[in-house]
C-alpha cells in the first residue's frame, strides 16, 4: 500500500535492527517525545524487537494528556452551558475533569460536537449565529497552526459567535525541563517530526549542545522509528550530540514559514501548565492580545471551578520517563481505559493506554487454562 | 521503581515561577459510573456489555438469554428455531452501498445466519420522525424489501410509530426475525477449542469507513462502498462442507476485535491473528491511518468471522471462496492454549500486541 506499506516492511526492519544490534556495545536510554511514535512503538512491538541495550522512555508528547486538569474543568463548565455549542477532536471527549467528561456532559444535555478540523467548528458559527461556538484548541506545535489560522479567518469574516478555548504547548521547554530533572536519565532524543515540520529544528541545535544529547527528527512509522534509534545509537557511541533530520520527507530546516507567521501573528509564548509535570516557562501558547475577543476563557469568565484530583495516579513520572507505566501499582488494575485514573491511561496516545491496550500480556501471568472451559 | 523526582524549571523567559514539583501532580478520580447513558454505551464494546450485564439481563432473567448469542436459539414443537432482533439508527439514511433499508434486513438475517439458521421471517418497525419526506420513506421501504427478497426471507408483520420533531434522527427502524436451525448444526463460542482455525470472509473495517466518509464529509481520494450484505447463502456453503462448524459471528459495531473478543471470553481459549493475514483494503487503512483509527474495531455489515476445525479449514476456505461474498476470504489466526480469554496479534515486524475489547466507540485523535 502505497505511502503505509513501504515504512513497515518487515525485510527493512530486519536489516535496520541487525545494524542498531551490531552498533549498541553498552545500555542507552532513548526518549521518543511524541504519543504518536509511542503507539507505532508499543503497537508494532518495536521495543520487544530492539536489543536490550537500548531503552526507550516515553516522553511527553500526548496533547490529551498534558492538558491541565483546569483546562479540561473549565472546558467542561462552558460546555454545560445552554447557549454554546461545544467543539472538540474527538479523543479530548474521553478525558476525565474533576467527576465528568465532555461524554457525560453530553448525556446530561449539553451540546458537545466531535469536528475533524477546527474550519467545522467555524462553519458551525456561521450557521448557527444565535448560538456561541466554542472550539477546544489543545495540542502541540502540529494543532496550533490550524487553530491559529481558524482564529485569523473569524476575524477577517466578522464571526463574532466563535472562541477558542486555548491550551497549547511547546515541545522545547519541555525537554528542557526534563533534562533538568535531577533524576533524568534521559541520553538522546527522538523528536517528534511533526512538530518540527512545522517550527523547523532551530531550537533544537542549543538543546543539544547544552546538554550533550543527541536529537534526532523522526517520523511515525515503524521503520522511520527504527531509522531514529538507528542514527541515535551510532551518535550515542561515537560520542556525539547533533541535531539529525532522520525524517527529510517531511521536515525543512527551516519548518513551514506560512505556519510560523500564522502562530507569530495570533499567538504569543506564555507559560504553561502541563498536567502531570507542572508549570513550564515559555512551554505555551495563548491568543495574543489583537485576538482577546476570541479566546473563550474571556469571553465566559469562567470561575468557581472547584479542580480536585486525588493521589493514586502517577502518570506525571510516566511522561517525565521516570516510571513505566507497567511499574504503576494502579496499572491494569484499578486504572485502566475503561476506569482511567489519569490521561495518559484515557488518551488514544497515552503511554499507559499503549500499554495497557498492546502489552498487558507480558507484565501479568495469565492463569492457566481451565479445562471445563474448553468446548 | 524510579523514585519521584524534581523537575527543576527552565531558568530562562520567566524566573518568578516556582520550581517544577511533580510530587503535587495528582490525577482525577476514576469515572466508573455513568449516571447517564453516553454514546458508548451504544459502541459494542465494554460499556455496552456492561449495561446488558448490570441493567437488561439482571431484569429480564431466563436461560435463553443468557446465551448472549448474535441470534437465540429456542425450541418450538420439537423445531430450533433461530430468533434475533436489532435496531437501526444510522445516519445518514442512505450510503455508498446500501441505506437503513438495506442494513434493517441484512443486519438481522445475519444475526440468523451466524446460528446456521436460514431466515424465514421479519418483522418491522418504523418509528419516523415528525417531517420527514414521503419520498425518503419510499425509498427506505423500497430498499428494505427489496433486500429482503434479496435475503430470501418474507415480512410478516410491521409496526409504523411516528415522533415529534426533534425527537429522532428521520427513520429508526427496528426488525426481528425468525429461521429454522437444521438439524446437526450447533454454533456457539463454548464449542471453540484450541487449533480452530480463524477465518474471515472478506475485507474488513469497509461499512465503517464508509459510513464515516459520508457522515463526516471526509474524503480519502476514493470511495468506499459500505459492505452490506445477507450472508445466509454464505454461511449454506460453508455448512455445505461440513456441519461441524464452532461458531460463527458478524463483526458489526466493535469491529473484528470485539468478535474475537467476545468469543475469546466465552470460549476461554485464547486467540492469535497474524495482523498482516487481516485483509484491510488500502482505502480503509489509508482512511484509518488518518484518522487515528484501528481498522480491527471498524463496523462491517457483510462480513462473517468463523471458528473452524482445524480438519475442514481448507474445504470450508475453498466453499466461501467460490461464494460472492467470500471471494477474500483468509484464515487470520487460530484458538490456542495460551491467555485464555485475550486476543493478541503478531505484528508485522514480528512483536506481539494485545487486542483488546474496545471501551465505546473509537474516536478520532487530535493529530
Amino acid at each position: 500500500m502505497k505511502y503505509i506499506d513501504e515504512f513497515q516492511d518487515p525485510a527493512l526492519a530486519r536489516r535496520l535492527l541487525e545494524e542498531i544490534r551490531s552498533t549498541v556495545t553498552r545500555p542507552w536510554a532513548l526518549m521518543e517525545v511524541c504519543g504518536g511514535q509511542t503507539h507505532t512503538i508499543i503497537r508494532h512491538g518495536i521495543d520487544q524487537l530492539l536489543p536490550d541495550q537500548v531503552e526507550l522512555i516515553h516522553g511527553p508528547g500526548c496533547p490529551v494528556c498534558v492538558t491541565p486538569l483546569e483546562v479540561i474543568d473549565k472546558a467542561l463548565e462552558i460546555a454545560s452551558r445552554p447557549e454554546v455549542i461545544f467543539c472538540s477532536f474527538g479523543d479530548m471527549l474521553r478525558v476525565p475533569g474533576t467527576g465528568r467528561d465532555l461524554f457525560r456532559v453530553r448525556s446530561e444535555g449539553g451540546d458537545v460536537r466531535v469536528v475533524y478540523s477546527p474550519l467545522d467548528a467555524l462553519k458551525i458559527a456561521q450557521q448557527n449565529p444565535d448560538r456561541e461556538v466554542v472550539f477546544f484548541g489543545i495540542g502541540f506545535e502540529t494543532t496550533a497552526p490550524p487553530n491559529a489560522m481558524t482564529v485569523y479567518q473569524a476575524r477577517r469574516l466578522g464571526i463574532r459567535n466563535f472562541s477558542l478555548l486555548v491550551s497549547h504547548v511547546r515541545v522545547p521547554p519541555a525537554i528542557e525541563a526534563i533534562m533538568q530533572s535531577p533524576n533524568c536519565r534521559v541520553q538522546a532524543f527522538l523528536a517528534a517530526g511533526h512538530v518540527c515540520s512545522v517550527m523547523g529544528v532551530g531550537e533544537y541545535p542549543q538543546l543539544a549542545e547544552r546538554y550533550g544529547v543527541p536529537i534526532v527528527v523522526t517520523g511515525f512509522e515503524p521503520l522511520d522509528i527504527l531509522e531514529g534509534v538507528r542514527r541515535t545509537v551510532a551518535q550515542l557511541e561515537r560520542g556525539e550530540h547533533t541535531v539529525d533530520n532522520a525524517y527529510p520527507r517531511a521536515v525543512r530546516p527551516e519548518g513551514n514559514p506560512a505556519a510560523l507567521a500564522m502562530l507569530e501573528d495570533v499567538f504569543e509564548v506564555t507559560d504553561r501548565s502541563w498536567r502531570g509535570i507542572g508549570v513550564i516557562p515559555a512551554s505555551g501558547w495563548r491568543l495574543s492580545p489583537r485576538y482577546r475577543d476570541y479566546d473563550a476563557e474571556y469571553r465566559f469568565s469562567v470561575t468557581g471551578i472547584d479542580t480536585r484530583e486525588p493521589a493514586q495516579c502517577r502518570s506525571g513520572e510516566v511522561l517525565q520517563g521516570l516510571l513505566k507505566p507497567h511499574e504503576c501499582e494502579a496499572f491494569g488494575t484499578i486504572c485502566t481505559p475503561r476506569t482511567p485514573l489519569g490521561a495518559t491511561m484515557v488518551s488514544s496516545e497515552g503511554a499507559c493506554a499503549a500499554y495497557y491496550l498492546y502489552r498487558r500480556l507480558d507484565m501479568k501471568k495469565t492463569a492457566p487454562l481451565e479445562a471445563s472451559s474448553v468446548g | 521503581m524510579p523514585t519521584r523526582g524534581d523537575v527543576t524549571a527552565s531558568a530562562t523567559p520567566s524566573s518568578s515561577t516556582p520550581p517544577l514539583d511533580p510530587t503535587a501532580w495528582t490525577c482525577p478520580a476514576p469515572l466508573r459510573d455513568h449516571p447517564r447513558i453516553v454514546m458508548g454505551h451504544g459502541g459494542g464494546g465494554a460499556l455496552s456489555a456492561e449495561l446488558v450485564q448490570h441493567i437488561f439481563a439482571p431484569a429480564f432473567g431466563g436461560e435463553v438469554l443468557a446465551q448472549m448469542g448474535d441470534a437465540a436459539s429456542v425450541s418450538m414443537g420439537g423445531a430450533r428455531l433461530a430468533f434475533s432482533t436489532d435496531s437501526f439508527v444510522v445516519r445518514p439514511l442512505f450510503f455508498p452501498g446500501g441505506s437503513i433499508g438495506d442494513l434493517a434486513v441484512n443486519g438481522t438475517v445475519n444475526d440468523l445466519a451466524m446460528s446456521g439458521a436460514r431466515a424465514a421471517y421479519l418483522s418491522c418497525g418504523f418509528i419516523l420522525e415528525e417531517g420527514v419526506e414521503l419520498s425518503v420513506v419510499a425509498r427506505v421501504a423500497d430498499a428494505f424489501g427489496a433486500a429482503a427478497r434479496n435475503a430470501g426471507v418474507e415480512v410478516a408483520t410491521g409496526d409504523t410509530k411516528v415522533v415529534e420533531a426533534g425527537h429522532g434522527d428521520g427513520i429508526f427502524i427496528n426488525t426481528a426475525g425468525i429461521g429454522l436451525i437444521p438439524a446437526g448444526i450447533d454454533l456457539r463460542p463454548q464449542r471453540v477449542v484450541p487449533g480452530d482455525v480463524v477465518i474471515v470472509s472478506g475485507a474488513i473495517g469497509v461499512h465503517g469507513v464508509a459510513i464515516m466518509s459520508v457522515r463526516e464529509g471526509l474524503e480519502f481520494g476514493v470511495e468506499i462502498e459500505s459492505d452490506c450484505a445477507a450472508l445466509g447463502g454464505l454461511v449454506e456453503a460453508m455448512l455445505s462442507v461440513t456441519g461441524d462448524l464452532h461458531v460463527l459471528r458478524d463483526p458489526t459495531r466493535g469491529g473484528l476485535a470485539a468478535s474475537l473478543n467476545e468469543i475469546a471470553a466465552a470460549s476461554g481459549t485464547g486467540i492469535v491473528i497474524q495482523e498482516r493475514k487481516v485483509p484491510v483494503p488500502p482505502p480503509v487503512a489509508n482512511a484509518c491511518a488518518i484518522l487515528g483509527l484501528d481498522a480491527m474495531y471498524v463496523a462491517n455489515e457483510g462480513k462473517l468471522v468463523a471458528f473452524v476445525p482445524r480438519e475442514h479449514a481448507d474445504a470450508v476456505l475453498d466453499a466461501m471462496r467460490a461464494h460472492p461474498l467470500g471471494r477474500d476470504a483468509a484464515v487470520i489466526g487460530e484458538a490456542v492454549e495460551a491467555h485464555p480469554g485475550m486476543v493478541v496479534a503478531r505484528t508485522g515486524l514480528g512483536g506481539t500486541r494485545v487486542v483488546d475489547l474496545p471501551v465505546g466507540e473509537q474516536l478520532p485523535r487530535i493529530c
